[in-house]
């Protein structure tokens, strides 16, 4: 029990001090996930409003493969990557292994379907209710969807920040394309995996105060944005 | 530039409607004249919302045709408007609600406010303005609705049973402004559950029954001395419910 008091007290004594190497690992993972985030919402919006309002052959077996692929286990989504950015790869000629990048792209793989599934939720249920009254009042097309985005944009927030908790919080995948390598591809959650395998709890500790208290705030302040929003707007 | 020539008459020619075998709107030819405010009445799924929606372009007929005297064209302002049992507002101030269809009509900017607000004065709801349009209570969001519908000035102004939900205040009001905005010349066609509202406001009356054109008659006439059995069991309330 001591130990893992005096532990707990280090970790505290690391967050407070700022540690630098801690702050480096934080920087990076915040890094990664954030860019994963950027790039999978340009992608997942688009696709998610499309499958919402499009009429197309096939579209409810997209739908249920699109909700199945948001339990994508981030292992398989590693190993996929790995597959294909390894020397012997498809991708291996751009040496992109065991980098950020690479971390970034196997985090917004794994993303995107989160993000696109809940948009889709959303803009299906608004497109329902919105489509006569903006055909009446004589928008259509762009004008119409732009409407829609901008009118449940608290919504597709909310989606995008789901998809932020899962990418800060995933281990599977960044481990397997990163490699976690020190001062390079080590992010908070491989490096908590390393060291309390290595014994070396205050650090591990501390990281995972710090994960835990970034993916509070997110949801919190998800809540509190949507809550303001529903007050504001109804 | 030429001065645009009237929308009206709206004529359908045997305008049917189904939905998967299933007829709604039944063969229905109708010319909808500018001037006398058109009531419509009948029993719950007689096919009214639908016939409106066909009418204001929502839905297309599946026979038959709807033509306007001088067509609107994509991409141009609606000349014709409609307001929904159950308006849907956009999550924005009431003055932006309106202020939005100004934009989508497309003029421009800095003329948006003044108009809105001018249009939120006529229907009782200036001091509302900055208030979220989707926490205002129901009449005041049917108001708001028809000040969106009207702010643009259109020539024929579609009601799908605009009181349906309302307490009698907020009726009387809705019935108030449908009256102000008819005297400015918008012709008016309604759809009503209350036959005291369409005695109120209606013109000519046009009774459905099971998708078809049952009785098109002044609304003296139809209450009075009704030309068909079946609007004679409907006044009476003995019409089966479909």
């Amino acid at each position: 029990m001591d130990t893992i008091l005096q532990a707990f007290r280090d970790a505290v004594r690391l967050i407070v001090e700022l540690d630098a190497g801690m702050l480096a690992i934080i920087r990076l993972s915040l890094q990664v996930s954030l860019s994963a985030v950027a790039i999978a919402t340009l992608l997942a919006l688009p696709v998610g409003a499309a499958i919402a309002v499009g009429r197309f052959p096939g579209r409810q077996a997209t739908i249920v493969l699109l909700n199945a692929l948001m339990g994508l286990p981030p292992v398989v989504v590693g190993l996929v990557v790995y597959l294909l950015l390894s020397r012997a790869g498809p991708l291996g000629e751009l040496g992109l292994l065991f980098t950020p990048t690479a971390m970034v792209i196997a985090q917004t793989i794994l993303i995107l379907p989160i993000i696109a599934a809940l948009a889709r939720q959303a803009v299906e249920d608004a497109w329902r209710e919105y489509q006569e009254q903006l055909h009446s009042l004589g928008a259509g097309g762009w004008k119409a969807a732009l409407t829609l985005v901008w009118d449940i944009r608290f919504s597709l927030f909310t989606a995008v920040l789901a998809g932020l908790g899962r990418a800060c919080a995933e281990v599977g995948a960044v481990m397997i394309v990163g490699g976690n390598i020190d001062g390079v591809t080590r992010v908070m959650t491989t490096t908590i995996a390393l060291e309390t395998s290595k014994g070396d709890l205050p650090l591990a500790l501390g990281l995972g105060i710090v994960l835990v208290t970034i993916v509070l705030m997110l949801n919190a302040g998800a809540y509190s944005l949507k809550e303001v929003a529903q007050r504001r707007y109804g | 530039m030429r001065a645009p020539t009237s929308l009206l008459p709206l004529r359908l020619a045997a305008v049917s409607f189904e939905v998967e075998t299933k007829r709604i709107i039944d063969g229905v030819s109708l010319a909808i004249e500018p001037g006398p405010r058109t009531v419509i009445v009948g029993p719950n799924g007689a096919g009214k919302s639908v016939l409106m929606r066909l009418c204001h372009g929502l839905l297309r007929p599946t026979a038959g045709t709807i033509d306007w005297a001088s067509p609107e064209r994509p991409g141009e302002r609606r000349r014709q408007a409609m307001v929904f049992q159950r308006p849907v507002m956009l999550r924005r101030s009431a003055l932006a609600n309106v202020e939005y269809a100004l934009k989508i009509g497309g003029v421009p900017a800095r003329e948006r406010e003044g108009r809105a607000r001018a249009a939120l004065a006529e229907v009782g709801l200036a001091a509302l303005a900055n208030r979220g349009a989707r926490v205002l209570s129901g009449g005041e969001q049917q108001r708001l609705a028809l000040a969106r519908a009207w702010v643009l000035r259109p020539e024929v102004l579609f009601l799908d049973e605009p009181t349906a939900n309302l307490d009698p205040g907020a009726s009387a009001e809705v019935e108030r402004i449908i009256g102000t905005i008819r005297a400015a010349g918008t012709k008016i066609v309604l759809i009503t559950h209350n036959l005291g509202q369409a005695r109120r406001l209606g013109d000519e009356i046009l009774f459905l029954n099971q998708g078809r054109l049952v009785e098109r008659a002044p609304v003296d006439r139809f209450f009075n001395r009704p030309a068909s059995p079946e609007t004679e069991a409907f006044l009476r309330g003995e019409l089966p419910w479909a």
